[in-house]
Order: C-alpha cells, then structure tokens, then sequence
C-alpha cells in the first residue's frame, strides 16, 4: 500500500460547553468531547460510528467551527497538513472543504435551492445534472428550503456537498429520510468521488451503512474514539479487533451474538478520568486509570493499555 | 386475542398516490411479527394505524373482532423511534412514568430504571435511558400489544441487545403480542417470531412517493388525520 | 484553535466559590432593576397627591430647577410631579390593555389549532385583516367611535394589539398538539382537559408571557400616540399623551422642557419593557440560554 497523504487530521480533540446548572446562576464546563483523534486520508471514507446524541455531529461541528459561542475547545486541526483555523475553513467551505449538515435549517430560507446549490463556484449545468442524479426535477429549483419534505431536502444537502469536487466531504448522518434506492446511491457516489481522491468523514450512528462503504470505522464511545480500524476487522468479528468496546460492539450485534454487556456509557461531563470504559472492561486494572495514549496497534489505532 | 388489520390502505390525500395499498395482517397474543422493509415503504405510517394514531384511507383495524376504542386507555400501545419526542420536555421522569399507570418495583427492576434517574428531566438522560422509561410507562396491565417502530435504531448496538433482551423477557411473561417494525433483517430473526415483508406485500412502489412526499422513517408528523 | 487548555475544569471549580458576573445574572439583574423602576412608577403616580401637580399661576414656566426638577408649564404646575402621573396613568392603562388583548390572543390562538379547519381560517383572515390595516388609523377609528377617552383608547388598544400574540399562541400550540408526547398521551387513556392542563398550557405559558410582556410598550405607546393626536385621554387627565401635545404649542418660544422629560420618560419606559421581555426571552430560549 503506497502511503497516502493525510487530509483531515485531528488530534487530541477536546469540546466542552460553559453551561448553567438547572436553574442556576453558575457555569459549569460540560466537557462533551474528550481528546479525540482522528484522521482520513485522500481517496478513503472513515465513519465514525455510535449512538445518537452521543456527541458525534459535535466532532463535525469542531472542524468546521461552527459551535455554539458557549464551547471551549482544544487540540488540534489541520486540514492538508495545514492548521485549520476558522478563517482558513471559511476560505475552503463550499469548495475543498464540503459538509452535509443533518438538518435543512442550513439552508437560507429565503433562497431559491437551485441559487443555493451553485453557491459561488458551481454553474447551471452543474447543479441540473446533479440534481438529476438525485432525482430532483426542475420543479424543485425554484422552491425555498421550507418546501421541501425531508428525504428531498436530504438530497438537496447532498448535491450541494458534491457539486464541485471537494478534496474533503464531511458528512452527518447522510441517509436517514432517503429510501433505499437514493441512499444507496448517495454512498456510490460518495465511493467514486474517494475513488478519485475525494476524503470522506461520514457520521453515522447505522453500522451497516458503514459496514457498507466505509474503508476505516472510528467507534465512538463516550466522547471519543477508543478504535479506529479498517472495516474488514469489523466484519471479521472479535479477534480482529483491538478495544475491549468494539469486541462489546460486535458482539451485541444482531447479525453476531446479539449478546449485550452490562451498564452504560458514562454522561458527557460525568466522565471518570483515565479510561472512559474502565467501568464495564474485563480487562480492567489500575493501569486503566491513568491517561490512555493513542496507539497503533495492527494497522489500527486504539486507545486502550491492553490491546494487542 | 388478536390484531388484525384488513385490507388497509392509506394516501395523505384522495388525491395523493398511496402509501399502503390492501395490506392484511393478523397477530396473536405471544406472537411477535416483524414488519421488515427499508425506508420508503411505509413502515412508520402502518404502525400508527396499527396503534390506532392514524386512521386508514380505507379498510380498519380490529382488537377481537372490534375496533380499537376511540377513548381511554389503548390496549394496543406504541413505542416510537426517537424517545426524546415522545416524552414532554418539561416533566420529570417520574412523572412521565407514571402518566398512565404505576409500575412496581418489578418492572424497573427488570427495565433496569434506576431510582436516581426519577428526578431528572429528559434532556439529563441518554436514548437508551428514556427508551426504558418510554417502554415501562406503557406496560399496564391494560396492554395486550406493543408496537415497536424502529425502537433502538437511535441507539448504540450495546443499549439495543439490552433492551431487546428485557422487551422479549417482559413480552413473554405477559403473553403480549407484538409488532416489531425495523429496517434492519438482522434484528428482525433475532426477536421475531414471524417476518412479514413489506415490499412483498404492499403493493405500491416506493418510487411514487419519493418526489413530492417522502414520509419516510416516520420522522414526519403534522399530516395526522384525527 | 491549537492550544491544549485540558485544565479547565479546576479552573472552573475554584471560580465557582465567588460570585461569577455571568451573562444570565447580569439579565436577572437588569429584568429586576426594569420591573422595580416600572412598578414603582406606577404606584407612585397612584398614591400622589392631586396637590403635587396643582395649579400654581405664581409659578408658570420655571425652568428646570431644584424645587421643580422638570420646570412648570404654562398653569404652574410642577412637570415632575405631573410626568410621573401621567406616566403611572399611561403604564397602567397600557398594561390592562395588553392583558385584556393577550387573553384575546389566547383564546384565538388556542382555538385556531385546537379546532382547525373554518375556525382556523376565520382566526387567520381576522389576523390578517388587523395587520393588513395601518395600526394607527384603526386605534383612532376603534377609539373615535367608542366616544374617545379612558374607554375609548383602552379598548382600542385591546381590540388592535392581539393578532402577533395569536399567532405565536397558535404555532406554540399546533407545535404540541402534533407532538409524539401528546398523541402518546391520549392513547394512555388521558382526556382533551388532561392533555391541555398538562402538556399544552405549560408548553404555550412562557411564549405567551414574554409575548405579553413585548405588548405592552407598544400598547404604551400606541395609547400615547392616540391621545398626543387628539382621539384618546381627556386633556383634564394627566397622561403623557396630553403632556406632550399641549407642549407642542410653547415648543416654538424655547419651552424645551415640556416636551424632552415627558419624551424621555416614555421612552425609558417603553425601552424597559423591551429589556424585561428580550431578556426573559433570551434566559428561557435554549439556544442562547448558556452563553
């Protein structure tokens, strides 16, 4: 495998919300991301994986700069080897850099899509033959965001992300709302433009869409990622895999053991210090209780002292 | 007893092309029938009228041999796809457990509620928490079906198993039937005891209504018909 | 963006001993500062003496000074004393007009979503028709017919300024109704009156009040437009209204004082309510409410 350069790497990432008590007059930090590192190389789609409300479209939010004012935020971006602060994004938004927010309130609601959808850069043509793509006739050019049901406004996000060719896509939850026939094509597209070089990050909570399509899978659990690892190791089962969570993971599948562990994640700003999984791990020891590294362990990345 | 729905059908409008079209079904107490079919075939809104939310363009929905009733507590109760939507924002768990019945130590022990969770308010708990909740305050004893609508695909594959383990334990102390609804087959052999696929059996082709109207995966309200 | 601040949260911990002048307590403190300032206006006007602003033709227009802070007019009478009447006159009548005009909106604004269909559209086209006419000509033409004074302008007042809360109330309402919360409820066997005492009107209540709370500087300041034209309080009653019509004719000879403290009375006023009910809005909404 010739090495491939890195597009999105980030590092150590930590989000926290200055935020009030119930009824209070005082801050506290909720500290909602926990060092969490990541990167995707050119032409290689990574989804990150785990449950909703987990704080996964969080991760998105960070590297773009779009958080709320309230979050304090550390580590570190760099986008194609370079930092990416939050004037550079802006730079880059809509054209290197494209995002497929999970919301249409994204949209400018006073605007055409189609006038959307070309942005800056794109052109007429463009924009037709990709909404043609996505099924969308030219009765929905002239429509405004609020017209639009939720699997249409889906694909109106979607085209916009791939109107040009972004040397990175970062996508939340790109599917939901879209029939089978339209997500399925959505992930092609996704696979042809990483086959020509095009970095995908894809948010996800569906595993098997990420079994589907995804070359590397980052599980996400309680604010970060403890494993990242190429898909294969996933579908290959438990013996493949490195973190304690992802062999929990794979076994409370339904298509594996549907075997559940005991317990939960903990709460975002309830987070136990040293190993986030410590208190449901097998492998628990007092080594578990200290700041966990992230390793490379057989081709993978972990964020565990036990793995092998 | 038995649910049985005959030959339902159901457009938003007499105008807009159908979403349901002839669908029978009957399940028996202690049966549990998956309804297995990706997004577009009209999962969500065959389950709103099983639960009796919605009522059918045509065709009708019958608990032994009778309607469902229009008032009072519903003997066929709904579990939804998004917890956090389904319980009121601004009342404490406890008092959303306890808005139809009250659950004994039993059942939250088996749900696995922690008494610590009674005080808080929705947004203070994960999916997977409120799902239990949104499960145990519609197990009274006035329950004889639960249909469950996509109910763990918001959550982690950990919290998923659990849930499905306690909903299946639960079920089959009580006799219930139920409806489980997914797109995801896998899940489906697992719990069910019976699959129903929707692409075979309804007829309408998902196609028709991915334009102008895609009412997919159940997120979309607003168009209920009372 | 690059620097690694992972120690926060002592930081944080320590502060906590102290009070922290934080956003939410510097808005507290400014929606309690509006509210005493407003209701002592208000009840200071009610308890005054008839004598504070009396005719005084020894003492006509003195200027602005230690015994008459905002001067005397053209009768003697102490502008100070009269500004805070006319001002407690004008904020009281404003506020029982925007009460009386939200229960309106309330009452459209819930029937509209609750039963829909004709009533919905006859609640719709009212709306539209109120907000379609110039708001000015109609306080004039509502107030004008009634016979003008205390009466008239109160209930032109009420009668104009419920369609942008109704509109509120009705969104606010649908927007439960619909709810998974609510459907979920009637099927546990809940009745219409259990599901509107228990999940509708605690969801409606805070959009309301704040929508209230918004009404009554324009209330305020429509009922002193009324009357500075002519259609509204009498002139033998204070009101700022009158105050600041009758100065109109002194302006021209540099009787400045009887028009700017009057003015900025009002002013500060109507810009107070405006700060309560933004800030409350601000302290309530989620979005903004941490920052």
């Amino acid at each position: 495998m010739t090495e491939k350069r890195t597009i999105l790497s980030v590092e150590d990432l930590t989000v926290a919300f200055n935020m009030y008590r119930k009824g209070g007059f005082k801050k506290t930090d909720l500290e909602v991301i926990h060092q969490l590192s990541i990167d995707v190389k050119e032409g290689e789609i990574v989804a990150v994986v785990g449950s909703s409300g987990s704080g996964k479209s969080i991760l998105a939010h960070s590297v773009l700069h779009i958080l709320p004012k309230n979050a304090k935020v550390g580590g570190k971006i760099t986008f194609d080897g370079k930092e990416l602060d939050e004037k550079y994004c802006r730079e880059l938004l809509g054209k290197d850099i494209a995002f497929i927010p999970q919301s249409v309130d994204y949209l400018d609601p006073l605007m055409h899509v189609d006038k959307q959808v070309i942005g800056v850069y794109g052109t007429k043509e463009r924009q037709r033959e990709v909404f043609n793509r996505y099924q969308l006739d030219e009765r929905v050019d002239k429509l405004y965001p609020f017209q639009l049901s939720g699997g249409m406004a889906r694909r109106v996000l979607i085209s916009s992300a791939v109107m040009e060719h972004p040397k990175l896509i970062i996508a939340d939850e790109p599917t939901p709302g879209l029939n089978v026939e339209m997500a399925m094509e959505t992930l092609n597209h996704f696979r042809e433009l990483a086959d020509k070089g095009t970095a995908v990050l894809m948010i996800t909570h569906d595993i098997d869409l990420a079994f589907e399509v995804a070359d590397r899978i980052a599980v996400f659990y309680a604010g970060t990622v403890v494993e990242i690892a190429p898909t294969l190791d996933f579908i290959m089962g438990r013996g493949f895999l490195r973190h304690p969570y992802s062999m929990a993971f794979v076994d409370a599948l339904p298509q594996k053991g549907f075997k559940p562990i005991d317990g939960k994640q903990p709460y975002a700003g309830d987070l136990p210090s040293g190993c986030l999984f410590a208190d449901r791990c097998p492998l628990r020891d007092d080594a578990c209780a200290g700041e966990i590294e992230m390793r490379d362990v057989r081709g993978g990345k972990v964020r565990c002292v036990h793995a092998t | 007893m038995q649910l049985k729905a005959e030959n339902i059908s159901f457009g938003y409008t007499e105008k807009s092309p159908l979403i349901l079209d002839n669908i029978s079904l009957t399940v028996e107490s202690g049966e549990r029938v998956g309804i297995v079919a990706p997004s577009g075939y009209g999962k969500s809104t065959l389950a709103k009228i099983l639960a009796g939310y919605r009522m059918p363009t045509s065709g009708q929905v019958l608990l032994d041999g009778k309607p469902l009733p229009k008032s009072g507590y519903c003997p066929v109760q709904m579990i939804y796809q998004h917890p956090e939507q389904a319980v009121n924002p601004r009342w404490k768990m406890d008092k959303i457990l306890r808005e139809s019945w009250e659950p004994d130590e039993e059942i939250l022990r088996k749900m696995g509620i922690e008494d610590s969770w009674m005080s808080r308010w929705p947004s203070e708990l994960s999916g997977g928490e409120l799902q239990r909740f949104c499960i145990a305050r519609v197990l009274g004893p006035e329950t004889k079906f639960l249909i469950c609508d996509e109910i763990t695909t918001m959550l982690d594959v950990i919290t998923q198993a659990q849930i499905w383990h306690l909903l299946l334990e639960i079920s089959e102390e009580r006799n219930m039937g139920m409806i489980i609804i997914t797109h995801n087959s896998a899940l489906a052999k697992r719990v069910c005891t019976r699959i129903v696929d929707l692409t075979k059996i309804n007829n309408v082709h998902s196609h028709t209504h991915t334009h102008f109207h895609d009412h997919e995966h159940g997120d979309e309200e607003g168009h209920t018909h009372h | 963006m690059s620097t690694h601040t992972h120690t926060h949260t002592d930081d944080n911990t320590k502060k906590e001993k102290r009070f922290e002048f934080n956003r939410r307590s510097f808005v507290s403190i400014m929606v309690v500062f509006a509210i005493v300032y407003l209701v002592g206006i208000g009840l200071w006007g009610l308890i005054m003496p008839e004598e504070a602003y009396a005719v005084d033709y020894g003492a006509k227009f003195v200027s602005p000074e230690i015994s008459h802070p905002f001067g005397t007019d053209f009768m003697g009478r102490d502008m100070f004393s009269r500004c805070i009447k006319a001002l407690s006159n004008s904020l009281i009548i404003g506020v029982l007009a925007s009460i009386f005009s939200s229960f309106i909106a309330l009452f459209m604004g819930v029937s509209s979503a609750v039963f829909g269909g004709w009533v919905d559209k006859f609640v719709n086209w009212c709306v539209d028709l109120c907000q379609g006419l110039p708001h000015l000509v109609l306080l004039i033409l509502i107030s004008f017919m009634l016979g003008k004074g205390v009466k008239g302008v109160t209930l032109a007042v009420i009668f104009t300024h419920w369609p942008s809360l109704t509109r509120i109330v009705r969104a606010e309402v649908m927007q439960v109704r619909s709810s998974q919360y609510v459907q979920a409820a009637y099927k546990m066997g809940k009745t219409k009156w259990q599901v509107a005492f228990g999940h509708i009107l605690p969801h409606v209540i805070p959009s309301y009040i704040i929508g209230l709370i918004l009404l009554f500087p324009h209330a305020i300041m429509h009922e002193a437009s009324v009357t500075f034209l002519g259609f509204g309080l009498p002139k033998e009653m204070p009101a700022i209204g009158v105050i600041l019509s009758e100065s109109m004719d002194y302006l021209a000879t540099g009787k400045w004082w009887l028009a700017v403290f009057p003015g900025l009375m009002l002013l500060v006023a109507v810009m107070l309510f405006d700060v309560i009910g933004d800030n409350l809005k601000k302290l309530w909404n989620p979005e903004s409410g941490n920052e």
